[in-house]
């Protein structure tokens, strides 16, 4: 099949039933959950064309380099693949599961805060104060765990007014200089110059353009944080919306990257689409071994690296606090500041004892609280650099 | 300089002609990107050999090598091309003097300045040239690296290899360059930019390969004591290291045994060069706790003793 002349009968009939198969395939994919966009389908009938499907070999790569974009999705071709091609009857193909069926107390209509305050996710504004709205102000110092459910909807709607500024760090980039900068600017010198017959009157400079830091946020979402894991997951949605460079995980018994499903708008949306993903919901708690598979699948590779990290967990570990802590050693020693945001600190006469906390401490650049709107409201005047 | 591949085994010979052991499935997307001519997308481990595949596409074709390494803050003026503003500046001084300024027009002044002589082609532009002969090899190395912008810059030069310098007008080639992207996924790429390659996740090699791979990469080492250094290698990376030895580093590994005057592996060797495998002083200490006797014991097993 490696010849490809039209007027050879027999190989056009193979490509006319490989192509059905192929697209067949592709089908399959998207059906498992993969997003196989048309043009794949067809690099994949380019390719098989150029393989040939005479052996497994060929058909599995072809379709692993033009199909698959993610090592994650892997796990899930491999299944098709056999079901598919091989006619082997899988018993599991795990399709994206149902959402937990949980009503969302979340449900506002009203939401024109959300689009109408922020403009653009990288803008900057140094500017911005923090909207503080008096009629819920009382509402807003309460703990979430002991809010009704009209009063967690109406919470989280003040989420989306959050406002998140950031750090930023020098980047390498250069930007034009208002006045005198850094670097002189010769492409703009030179282009002022010939305005003037050649005399380079003006002279433009450069300065290094500033860059967000980047914000990670890691959701403990195990039984013992389940009062307060869906205000935090709405808040990490706010954070998303609002600025650019913003990553999102859920940690319980393991560890899953949340920043693709809060991407959208509407944060009910985002919501419904982030939780099945988590599969233990409320489930137990490895806190170490998550953090320390962030640092290993992520972090460490560049992820952490110069960012700002904040934990949301209240830091109830049911594995070896020896691990939390060298996950933690390590973790602060690649980022710009790691922040621990524990629910449980707001509650009077708090101390952090449970062993996991304990070990993590140490490694901490902040600790602060989280259990109500108004403290994560602080907290994201923290993150804004402003205190 | 060889012609261009007409089936994978093609690729897998031509690699391995060049020092490179590919499997079927590298070598099925090397051949897939060659034929279609679509960049070739590599993700994996540090160390498993994804800026290696660039450099031996080159050496095997015979087409130019053009690397362009990213960097945060990477702009299309270090990518694709540069005026050379101090010659423009001179350019414009000697004009003046000469008095050729201000009896030319101020039009022809600038064509002047804005000619192909004054232009610094940085690799992008290079690579995307007219040119001849075997197909250049254009390697963007660590694209994870570059901000989203310079991605969206790249998925536009790449999706119809031509490039517009305002100056000077569109700049294309008939030979479109073989593109290799490497990343070591600290962040993830634009789908949009993904999807205009060919993808494939690069892995560690498995036992036998990597074998044959030092064997090819270190010849002169004792055939044992590759076996069990891969054996030991293989050993490691199921320990859950920090950083996971790469290709690369058994390689190194293997050469500094040999240089030792070593055939096989003992504690006392591997304990004295165990930095040129692990670097970081967490995994050398975890290493040691585990037990260099086993990790010894379990490489003779593997491996074969001597």
């Amino acid at each position: 099949m490696s010849e490809r002349s039209p007027d050879d009968a027999a190989e056009t009939t193979t490509l006319a039933a490989g192509e059905t198969l192929a697209v067949g395939f592709a089908r399959a994919l998207r059906r498992a959950g993969l997003r196989v966009p048309a043009s794949a389908t067809i690099n994949y009938v380019q390719a098989l064309g150029l393989v040939g499907v005479e052996t497994r070999s060929g058909v599995y790569w072809a379709g692993r380099s033009t199909l698959l974009h993610r090592p994650e999705d892997i796990d899930i071709y491999d299944r098709v693949f056999a079901a598919y091609w091989q006619q082997t009857f899988v018993e599991t193909i795990r399709f994206e599961g149902k959402p937990p069926s949980v009503t969302l107390a979340l449900d506002v209509g009203d939401d024109e805060g959300g689009d109408g305050n922020d403009d653009g996710e990288d803008e900057q504004d140094s500017e911005i104060q923090p909207v503080r709205f008096s009629r819920t102000e009382v509402l807003t110092d309460k703990d979430f765990a002991e809010c009704s459910a009209e009063e967690l909807a109406e919470l989280t709607a003040l989420m989306s007014r959050l406002q998140f500024t950031t750090h930023t760090r020098r980047s390498r980039r250069q930007v034009r200089a208002t006045s005198k900068g850094d670097r002189p600017d010769l492409r703009r010198t030179v282009q002022r110059a010939l305005r003037h017959q050649g005399e380079p009157l003006h002279r433009a400079y450069t300065e290094d353009a500033t860059r967000p830091r980047r914000l990670v946020l890691v959701l403990d979402v195990s039984g013992s944080m389940e009062a307060y894991a869906r205000a935090l997951v709405r808040f990490a949605h706010a954070a998303v919306v609002a600025r650019g460079r913003v990553e999102v995980f859920a940690l319980g018994t393991r560890l899953t990257r949340l920043t693709r499903f809060l991407y959208s708008r509407d944060p009910d949306q985002a919501l419904t689409l982030a939780m099945p993903k988590v599969q233990d919901w409320a489930g137990g708690t490895r806190l170490g071994e998550g953090l320390a598979e962030f640092n290993e699948e992520w972090g460490i590779r560049g992820m952490a690296r110069g960012s700002v990290v904040v934990i949301l967990s209240d830091g109830w570990d049911r594995g070896d606090p020896l691990v939390l802590g060298t996950a933690m050693e390590r973790l602060h020693r690649v980022t710009h500041e790691l922040v621990w945001v524990n629910p449980l600190k707001a509650t009077p006469g708090y101390a952090p004892l449970a062993a996991g906390m304990a070990a993590a401490l140490p490694h901490l650049d902040r600790f602060v609280e989280g259990h109500s709107y108004a403290s994560l409201e602080q907290l994201a005047t923290i993150l804004a650099g402003q205190r | 300089m060889s012609a261009l591949p007409t089936t994978v085994d093609d690729v897998k010979a031509g690699l391995e002609g060049n020092e490179y052991l590919a499997d079927d499935g590298l070598a099925t997307s090397i051949f897939l990107a060659i034929t279609l001519r679509r960049p070739l997308f590599l993700e994996g481990e540090a160390g498993v050999g994804k800026t290696e595949v660039a450099k031996v596409l080159s050496r095997w074709l015979g087409g130019r090598l053009i690397r362009l390494q990213c960097y945060e803050g990477i702009d299309a003026s270090q990518a694709v091309y540069e005026w050379d503003y101090t010659r423009q500046l001179l350019h414009l001084r000697t004009a003046e003097a000469t008095g050729e300024a201000s009896a030319t027009d101020s039009t022809s002044l600038e064509a002047a300045l804005y000619d192909e002589r004054f232009l610094i082609r940085r690799p992008l532009l290079e690579a995307l040239s007219p040119n001849e002969g075997p197909p250049p090899v254009l390697l963007v190395d660590e694209i994870d690296r570059a901000d989203d912008e310079f991605e969206a810059f790249l998925l536009e030069a790449l999706s119809d290899y031509s490039i517009t310098i305002p100056e000077l007008g569109e700049i294309k080639t008939e030979n479109p360059p073989l593109v290799v992207l490497t990343s070591n996924r600290t962040r993830d790429v634009h789908d949009a930019l993904k999807r205009r390659c060919l993808y494939h996740w690069v892995e560690h090699p498995t036992f036998e390969r990597e074998v044959a791979i030092i064997q090819l990469r270190a010849p002169g080492v004792a055939a044992p004591l590759i076996r069990q250094v891969a054996a030991a290698t293989e050993a490691m990376r199921g320990q859950g290291l920090y950083k996971p030895p790469g290709v690369a580093e058994t390689i190194d590994w293997a050469r500094s045994l040999a240089a030792l005057g070593r055939v096989a592996i003992d504690e006392a060797s591997v304990e004295a060069t165990l930095g040129t495998v692990l670097k970081y002083r967490e995994d050398q200490e975890r290493v040691t706790q585990q037990g260099l006797p086993d990790l010894v014991r379990t490489a003779m097993i593997r491996g074969g003793s001597a």
